[in-house]
């Protein structure tokens, strides 16, 4: 398909891509269209490519040694492997939380002021209030907004992974990819990542892998079933869950899988 | 903490007393068109079931939608099972007013005249508060009150009881306009449908907030083998 016949709603276009580490190969000339404002969610078992295509998406997957790819992913009908593509600038554009919080031990301030200082933004008032907003976009600030300055490790394990969220959309990426984001957190905590998750899709585009499948039927607009590195389905999330035209992904999803 | 996806019950609810009202008015014209003898009211009732109907199945939707994607429990999986019986009774209740419906518009064809009521009119009315109360408890999540809805339907029973040996006395004595007295037993027995259907409800609003179960394990003989 030409980047001209993509469907106006997609924001990331990945084709025909597969990936190996040395000899090993995680994905499989996967092709998947995923639309913008929309939560995306990656479900499949372990060892089924989907972190290796999250991680794909902002080309986290370089810094592997040995790996490589075929085929190619779009992210606004332009290839983020073309040469000309700054990857530090992608990861801005395309900002990433992690299964862990992994906060710098530095103040709940520094920690989302971090990125800015670090693209060369120095002037007071104006990182205050970029501070302030993603915070708020986080939905951390009412419970920091008192002790800014105090170590970012004082915070619970639902509150760091808000900062990290805070921290990643304070860059003003695009996109956000989320690598089972809540699977250390205990269930409010991930009722608080949830409801920032719906918050969110207003203003990013989010793809999230997730092992929990209530989560992904919980928050997730769009579902793709991966096994074995190919794509085995990918349809609204309602569509999924409710009637899955898919024999292994009724199979993986109602738990008779393996 | 309210969860993104609770407004979904709240729409959910919405639906439901809709459907309610909707039924209950659909009662409450089908016996105005027996009363009245109003053969277009008749109509519009038998017309207007589709859109009580359309509700059951919207309702019955967005359950399993809520079911398969929110993964409720405790209370919220409670209003989930109620919703799906309460529809059904509610569709059922709709069902019973277009019966009721059709069998004026018969007689008003047939021979453009109503017989005797007795205590059809009666029942009515105490089966058409026994749906709103039914309903006001759901709103109001009140068990207490709608535990004494459940002992109304006692007396529907023996109005309709009465309904059907005075009719069946009647057509004894007046062969001739059997099929009219038949029509009426219909129709009583339809009002006390409803207000088993009201019962139904008061017991689903009992256990939505009680968790506790008031259904009775025991079958019921047939009420005119009495």
């Amino acid at each position: 398909m030409s980047s001209e016949s993509l469907p106006p709603s997609t924001l990331i276009s990945v084709r025909d891509f597969s990936f190996w580490y040395g000899q090993a190969q995680a994905l499989d000339r996967l092709s998947i269209d995923i639309p913008r404002h929309q939560v995306t969610a990656l479900i499949g078992p372990s060892g089924c490519g989907k972190s290796t295509l999250i991680r794909s998406i902002n080309r986290m997957n370089d810094l592997v040694d040995g790996c490589r790819h075929e085929g190619d992913i779009l992210v606004d009908h332009v290839s983020i492997y073309r040469p000309s593509t700054e990857v530090i600038s992608l990861r801005k554009r395309i900002g990433m939380v992690f299964q862990k919080p992994n906060p710098f031990p530095q103040s709940i301030y520094e920690n989302v002021a971090y990125g800015l200082r670090v693209a060369g933004l120095r002037r007071k008032r104006v990182l205050d209030e970029i501070v302030e907003k993603s915070l708020r976009d986080a939905a951390l600030w009412d419970e920091v907004r008192d002790r800014l300055h105090e170590n970012a490790f004082q915070l619970s394990g639902g509150q760091l992974q808000r900062l990290c969220i805070a921290r990643t959309i304070a860059n003003k990426p695009e996109i956000l990819l989320l690598d089972e984001p809540c699977s250390a957190l205990d269930p409010i905590a991930t009722g608080h990542i949830e409801n920032l998750i719906y918050e969110l899709k207003k203003q990013y585009t989010i793809v999230i892998v997730t092992h929990n499948m209530q989560q992904a039927a919980r928050i997730s607009d769009l579902t793709a079933f991966l096994y074995m590195g190919k794509l085995v389905e990918f349809a609204s999330t309602e569509s999924i869950f409710m009637h899955p035209s898919n024999a292994q992904t009724e199979a993986y999803i109602t738990g008779r899988f393996g | 903490m309210r969860r993104f996806f609770h407004s979904e019950l709240d729409t959910l609810k919405a639906h439901l007393v809709l459907m309610g009202e909707k039924s209950s008015s659909a009662l409450r014209k089908a016996v105005k068109a027996l009363t009245e003898k109003d053969l277009d009211l008749a109509e519009q009732v038998i017309r207007e079931d589709d859109s009580i109907d359309s509700l059951e199945v919207e309702i019955d939707r967005e359950c399993t939608r809520y079911l398969t994607l929110r993964s409720p429990v405790a209370s919220d999986l409670r209003l989930i099972t109620v919703a799906i019986k309460a529809s059904h009774d509610l569709e059922r209740v709709g069902d019973e007013a277009r019966n009721i419906a059709k069998r004026a518009r018969k007689m008003l064809l047939k021979k453009g005249k109503i017989g005797d009521l007795l205590y059809i009119p009666e029942m009515a009315v105490m089966a058409d508060d026994m749906l709103r109360d039914a309903f006001q408890c759901f709103i109001a999540e009140d068990a207490e009150r709608a535990s004494l809805v459940l002992a109304r339907d006692d007396e529907v029973d023996a109005l309709n009881r009465a309904n059907f040996k005075d009719y069946i006395q009647k057509a004894k004595l007046d062969p001739e306009e059997l099929n009219q007295y038949l029509d009426l037993i219909f129709v009583s027995k339809s009002l006390e449908r409803i207000a088993d259907h009201a019962t139904n409800l008061a017991e689903e609003v009992i256990f939505l907030t009680t968790a506790r179960e008031t259904r009775a394990h025991a079958p019921k003989m047939d009420d005119f083998l009495d």
